[in-house]
């Protein structure tokens, strides 16, 4: 497949452009943190549900656009430009997808159309420690008659705090094998303990606590479970890839304009050799990143056999990258950088943050290593 | 139409691997391991082996040294896709290239899109042959990054032009048989009083001098004109003009350069590690190296879908944004930081100089000349300036 966006991608790219250049400009972002942490805007998400956004993965066979992961990406990125606050990232980009993967169609019947919507927000509870690992240790199901108990603790669940539903993985006590299942929020026995984020952004520590459940609530069927996560996991670094796209391309982009405004020695800073040979570098290894974002979204969508290493590259890639444009963002705007008053310091808190979900560069370049047996 | 193209092309396909299957020499398909095993051509031309003869004549007969070249300038005349399926099928089979001319490579392009009908038809020509090795002939002591900075100047003396001297880091410049050569023709502008003149070796005056590197090869000499005759009928495009010329064919040899990476495909550096260093619990042995190498692969595989990503971008029309500077910058670090990496990976036999076990050095004098890259074709900091004025719009003093 040619490294290149279709023209309909490209439209979906503008008209997500024109939509969050209107209701979501950077200074949107600051006034939801100033008003004591907002995670939600609700105006905003009604116009993101009327664009279909929430449904531009889901199938036709469940009323959804079908328009694709690269679709996505391109509204991730835009996002990403404008350092948007909303549910896309725990409950389109994440949730949504591994409610796809499940093979429980009454369940997926309900939750797409509830998501499609608006109607329902839904996060992944599947961390357990300070680090990913896609392994479970701590929680676990166990079947009591006719009942299923749930039992753990999960750290950093993205939009907590605003979601109606929670996908918990949790290992099952009598078959050892991983399960996914999905509660309402407010169930018995559930207890949150929300925490602000460096990115402003609210992530829960979640205690279940002998949480009642049914055999209808269950996303794995068969053992799948593992498989469902792994993959869902994949396809989220790869969109939080693209989302880091647009942070950077952002920061960037910003940072030029600085250079060319900004005088010192009675010259434009940027005419200075020193910054120039660190924008041009930076400008190619952000060229980098959006050839790598762009080939693992399409891998998503045709469902490439290497989505897994396309993954760890992104995510790695797109880690160092944004590592290196935000701390150069900063410094290229001196003292100005430093204050709250200026933007520029949001990006590099977002994307210390987003590197870190489902897996920072030293953990995909552990895991390609190990993908490529060494 | 469509249809009866993808018709036509499969049966190209289905021929080209059936000839290349019983025309290759089986000694022609074996990875090259020393640089005298590729065929360089011109007056002096020497093949290695009897099977790199008959190769390169095979191909010579089915116009395959530049298979992509119309056939009026003696080329095979086929059109991309063509050309694209000779190339993988090529590749396929592991077949050598018959032969190597930066007549090929750099002054071929600059010729088709600057020189006279006349001049195409007789040097492209010689250059589908092989029988001209062309080498070039830009920097000087004095002219290096700043390479408008040049002073070997071409007096116009009626019927001819009288060059007077000197080049340095002409790449085999003791071999050639032409040199593609900038030359002051004007000094009332720095720029616009360049031309492009094409001088024969074995003119009286030209003299050269190899330069030993610090890997102990000389793979570049100096080259001093003393009062040349060269014929009017050897300047390439306008008079004066000869930078816009210069600055095209920069492009294809940043181009070539940028590729160096690619060459060594035998073995990837993990698969190098895991023999030298070993492994434990499926590991590669050393953590620190382990890493390094992760990040190595993880930036070759990026920046190998960024070069096919600017070929989709340029087939659909639009401009990639990552430019020939950038290639040419990147390809080039990614290669020297192989070649340390290399050397941490073999520990105390990498840096072997002179003993058999390690082919006469070959890896140690591969990681010094592998410091020539960010120097040679426009250095690494020119590069980074092209990208920051051109393309990034910085402003200057």
């Amino acid at each position: 497949m040619a490294l290149v966006i279709n023209e309909e991608q490209k439209m979906l790219k503008s008209s997500a452009k024109e939509l969050l250049d209107l209701k979501s400009p950077i200074s949107h972002m600051r006034e939801l943190r100033d008003d004591n942490y907002n995670q939600f805007d609700v105006d905003l998400w009604k116009e993101m549900v009327e664009m279909g956004w929430t449904a531009l993965t889901i199938p036709e066979q469940y009323n959804g656009l079908n328009f694709g992961y690269v679709g996505l990406g391109q509204v991730l990125e835009e996002m990403g430009r404008k350092l948007t606050v909303s549910p896309m990232i725990s409950t389109v980009l994440v949730s949504t997808t591994l409610i796809s993967l499940s093979k429980n169609e009454v369940l997926k019947r309900k939750l797409f159309d509830e998501i499609m919507n608006g109607k329902k927000l839904c996060s992944l509870a599947h961390e357990e420690s300070s680090h990913h690992n896609p392994n479970i240790n701590s929680s676990i199901v166990s079947k009591n008659d006719e009942k299923f108990i749930l039992n753990g603790k999960k750290r950093f669940v993205i939009d907590g705090s605003i979601s109606d539903y929670l996908i918990i993985s949790a290992n099952n006590e009598s078959s050892g094998t991983l399960e996914l299942i999905i509660l309402d929020s407010k169930s018995k026995g559930i207890t949150f303990n929300n925490k602000v984020h460096m990115d402003s952004k609210n992530y829960s520590d979640i205690s279940f606590n002998n949480v009642e459940f049914s055999n209808n609530d269950f996303l794995s069927s068969n053992d799948d479970g593992q498989k469902l996560l792994s993959k869902t996991i994949d396809i989220a670094c790869i969109g939080l890839a693209a989302e880091m796209l647009g942070n950077i391309q952002q920061a960037f982009e910003m940072t030029m304009e600085y250079l060319k405004e900004r005088e010192q020695f009675g010259v434009k800073i940027g005419s200075f050799q020193s910054l120039q040979h660190r924008s041009a570098i930076m400008f190619g290894e952000i060229e980098l990143c959006k050839s790598i974002v762009l080939k693992a979204l399409q891998a998503i969508d045709s469902d490439d056999e290497n989505l897994p290493e396309l993954a760890s590259l992104a995510k790695s890639k797109l880690g160092l990258t944004s590592k290196l444009v935000t701390n150069e963002a900063v410094q290229m705007h001196g003292g100005i950088g430093m204050t709250d008053d200026s933007d520029i310091g949001f990006f590099l808190k977002k994307t210390r943050v987003t590197q870190r979900i489902f897996g920072d560069s030293n953990y995909h370049l552990d895991r390609l290593a190990k993908i490529n047996n060494y | 139409m469509e249809t009866q193209v993808k018709v036509d092309l499969t049966d190209f396909r289905l021929e080209t691997r059936k000839w290349l299957e019983e025309n290759c020499p089986k000694s022609m398909l074996e990875p090259i391991t020393d640089a005298n095993q590729l065929y360089w051509g011109g007056r002096n031309g020497e093949f290695s082996s009897k099977d790199q003869e008959i190769w390169f004549n095979r191909m010579l007969e089915k116009k395959w040294i530049v298979p992509y070249w119309e056939s009026k300038y003696g080329g095979g005349g086929l059109n991309p896709k063509q050309n694209n399926i000779l190339n993988q099928e090529m590749s396929r089979l592991g077949c050598r290239k018959p032969h190597i001319n930066f007549g090929i490579s750099m002054l071929g392009p600059a010729l088709l899109k600057f020189a006279s009908e006349e001049q195409k038809i007789y040097y492209l020509n010689q250059i589908c042959k092989g029988e001209i090795r062309w080498v070039q002939g830009y920097s000087e002591p004095n002219a290096g990054s700043d390479l408008a900075n040049l002073q070997t100047k071409a007096e116009d003396k009626g019927d001819h032009f009288l060059v007077t001297g000197s080049k340095v880091w002409t790449s085999y410049g003791d071999k050639g048989d032409f040199i593609f050569c900038l030359v002051r023709t004007s000094t009332e502008s720095k720029h616009t009083g360049i031309s492009f003149l094409l001088i024969d070796m074995n003119s009286e005056g030209i003299s050269t001098r190899p330069i030993k590197l610090i890997s102990g090869k000389s793979p570049f000499a100096e080259t001093f004109f003393d009062s040349v005759k060269v014929p009017k009928k050897n300047l390439v495009g306008t008079l004066n003009d000869g930078w816009t010329i210069a600055k095209y064919l920069l492009t294809h040899e940043r181009q070539m350069i940028g590729g160096i990476g690619d060459t060594d495909k035998k073995k990837t550096l993990s698969e190098v590690a895991i023999d030298s260093i070993g492994v434990t619990d499926k590991l590669l042995s050393n953590a620190s190296i382990r890493s390094k190498i992760a990040n190595l692969e993880m930036n070759e595989k990026v920046f190998e879908l960024t070069i096919q990503r600017a070929l989709d971008e340029h087939k659909a029309g639009n401009n990639s944004g990552a430019v020939s500077s950038f290639f040419k910058y990147y390809g080039t670090e990614l290669a020297m930081q192989k070649e340390e990496l290399r050397l941490e990976v073999n520990g105390f036999s990498s840096t072997e100089w002179t003993s058999e076990e390690s082919n006469n050095g070959r890896e140690a004098r591969y990681f010094n000349r592998s410091k020539g890259h960010s120097i040679e074709g426009g250095t690494h900091e020119v590069q980074l300036n092209i990208i920051a004025k051109r393309v990034l719009g910085l402003p200057s003093k």
